[in-house]
């Protein structure tokens, strides 16, 4: 009976536990219960994915009123996988968040921030869930609105201005996609997604569906912080809260690059998207200046949060590149790399949380050394950085091999060459942290400064999502299934 | 002529639109820059609006001695981008004033220099 009712479950549970946040107000019992709703929301994304997979797409029915003229939910393959990456993540990221938001968070605004986090939770499940444009847009807001929140949580002063501008650029980006939805449904006379891809068909050579077309695809850009766009990116990862940050990196991006699939694959259509508007050329281009730009830009970072930042523009790029390769390989290569990109990066700056948490700053120049009186920080972020880098038995490495691979299916060897190329790179970031962390000597004497290893309920946490990240990078048919079940169904079942 | 007159509203949208997101844009006081936001939202809001008016019709309540009327949905869209609008600007203004708590000022740029020099210390 009640699996009936799990799509909307999914995004009401945590809507409804806000609140009680806001009442219970004591820190501890607050956590709990962000951290049960967690928990909730991934056994009900499992749960769904399971269903999906089984008996195909799933549509809900808001208040019983049938679409076009009500809501409607539906769930396909790829966004309930994308609601398995968001709610995974949180659940982790929750389970590692006690000890690291009472370092970090002033005591009276640590259940806001608890509030927040699942407001931003119901946001994400919501834009990603949802069959209907404007109610995205509405869910896209509620989860960007409340990151600002979780974002100037901090007790870094310059995280404010690091939240003020992602709300100005964040609201521009969202402003965009309304303006899309608004000149869409000026011309097909419907909001709800599967009809739209239908309507679309009659009038995609007007004007208006291209000025749609180009609004939607800035905005959204300007959200995932692709390129050129990312301005608001490196200061809001790098001030925010730990937690904070290993949420959204994990999640925020994966969920607009969602919105992006979603639209250009589902509404759009592959032949107007990449034969008629040639997005593909535009969007090939874009993404290898993301890999190098924000590569190179990770290599002079003197603060391991900014890199990590930096890197993850980057990482956004590989993205971009497999769906701008518009085949079947490299649509899977982008979509593993949703999965993995967040396992990876979520991880990495979780361990940077733990070092936050015992030196009370994530600059190379004041934790010179400690990977020795840290060993298990350390080995994390040494695995998570393999990973990063992508190297074998990694999750990393088989986001890599699958984009490679889809370069040389088109015969592209300088694309290929240029992959191997930004991995090199994040060899060169990735060592400079080891380099620092593990082989250079302390200023202060070890002897008199006995720093302890991070607390448990954070190192186990950490060494979950790094255990995962090897677990998937050595057996990854099932990822690797989904994925190309994804790509299949988007490029048209063929 | 006609697509002077007749999209006027359309005209008024776009020109609200480009001023909101110059002044976003090129101003450095952050509560300017919030003004040029509600500005460039509200030129939406319009597009909007206009989209769904229709010339000599009238509410959307049904009844024997109307035929015409205007298209209730992106009104009805609108009420919920406003409040959507509001509590952007709430938010901004509240960090608005967080970030003046801290650092004294509200200019962009006389903020930057101020962590600039942190940062160097």
């Amino acid at each position: 009976m009640i699996s009936q009712h799990l799509p909307v479950l999914q995004v009401v549970v945590p809507l409804l536990f806000a609140p009680l946040c806001v009442l219970l107000r004591r820190h501890t019992l607050v956590w709990c219960v962000a951290l049960l709703v967690s928990w909730c929301s991934f056994a009900i994304a499992i749960l769904l994915l399971q269903q999906v997979l089984v008996e195909g797409e799933i549509v809900y029915a808001m208040g019983g009123w049938d679409a076009p003229w009500g809501i409607e939910y539906r769930l396909d393959i790829l966004n309930a996988f994308v609601l398995l990456i968001i709610t995974g993540i949180a659940s982790v990221v929750m389970s590692f968040a006690r000890e690291s938001v009472l370092k970090e968070i002033a005591e009276d605004r640590i259940y806001l921030f608890y509030t927040a986090f699942l407001l931003n939770l119901t946001g994400l499940c919501g834009v990603v869930i949802t069959g209907d444009a404007f109610n995205m847009f509405v869910f896209i807001e509620i989860a960007s609105l409340s990151s600002y929140a979780m974002i100037s949580a901090s007790q870094q002063r310059q995280s404010l201005l690091a939240a003020y501008r992602y709300l100005i650029l964040g609201t521009v980006g969202a402003t965009f996609i309304l303006i899309s939805v608004g000149l869409l449904y000026a011309m097909t006379g419907t909001l709800n997604i599967a009809d739209l891809a239908v309507r679309i068909k009659e009038v995609e050579s007007t004007r208006t569906i291209i000025t749609a077309f180009a609004f939607f695809t800035v905005g959204v850009c300007i959200k995932f912080g692709l390129f050129p766009l990312h301005y608001w990116l490196p200061n809001a990862y790098t001030y925010a809260p730990s937690v904070a940050s290993a949420f959204l990196s994990g999640t925020t991006s994966k969920v607009f690059i969602y919105v992006l699939l979603r639209f250009l694959f589902t509404i759009f259509g592959v032949e107007y998207v990449f034969d008629v508007m040639l997005l593909d050329r535009i969007l090939l281009v874009v993404a290898l200046l993301a890999i190098f730009s924000g590569s190179l830009a990770a290599i002079y970072q003197n603060n391991i949060k900014k890199m990590l930042a930096y890197s993850s523009i980057a990482q956004i790029g590989y993205m971009i590149l497999g769906i701008s390769l518009v085949s079947v390989t490299g649509l899977m290569a982008g979509i593993l790399h949703l999965f993995n990109h967040a396992l990876i990066k979520t991880a990495l700056f979780m361990v940077a949380a733990c070092f936050f948490f015992r030196f009370d700053s994530v600059s190379l120049k004041d934790l010179k050394g400690v990977g020795r009186q840290m060993p298990f920080t350390m080995m994390a972020f040494i695995i998570g950085g393999l990973s990063l880098i992508g190297t074998p038995l990694t999750v990393g490495f088989i986001s890599k091999w699958y984009l490679i691979l889809a370069a040389l299916e088109r015969d592209w060897w300088w694309l290929a060459v240029l992959i191997l190329l930004g991995s090199l790179l994040a060899v060169v970031y990735i060592w400079k942290v080891v380099e620092v962390l593990y082989f250079q000597s302390s200023d202060v004497d070890s002897q008199t400064i006995k720093i302890k290893e991070a607390p448990l309920s954070m190192l186990i946490p950490v060494w979950v999502i790094i255990l995962a990240n090897i677990y998937f990078g050595v057996n990854a048919s099932l990822t690797t299934g989904i994925a190309r079940q994804t790509a299949v169904y988007l490029l048209g079942g063929s | 002529m006609e697509n002077l007159l007749g999209l006027y509203n359309y005209w008024v949208a776009i020109a609200l639109m480009m001023m909101g997101f110059y002044i976003v844009i090129a101003n450095g006081n952050l509560i300017k820059k919030l003004i040029g936001l509600n500005i460039f939202q509200v030129s939406v809001f319009i597009l909007f609006i206009s989209m769904g008016y229709m010339k000599n019709g009238t509410a959307p309540i049904y009844s024997e001695a109307y035929t015409l009327y205007a298209a209730p949905l992106p009104h009805v869209l609108i009420l919920t981008a406003i409040v959507v609008g509001i509590a952007t600007t709430a938010l901004g203004l509240a960090l608005t004033i967080r970030i003046y708590q801290a650092y004294g000022s509200i200019d962009e740029t006389e903020i930057t220099k101020i962590d600039l020099m942190d940062m160097n210390s």
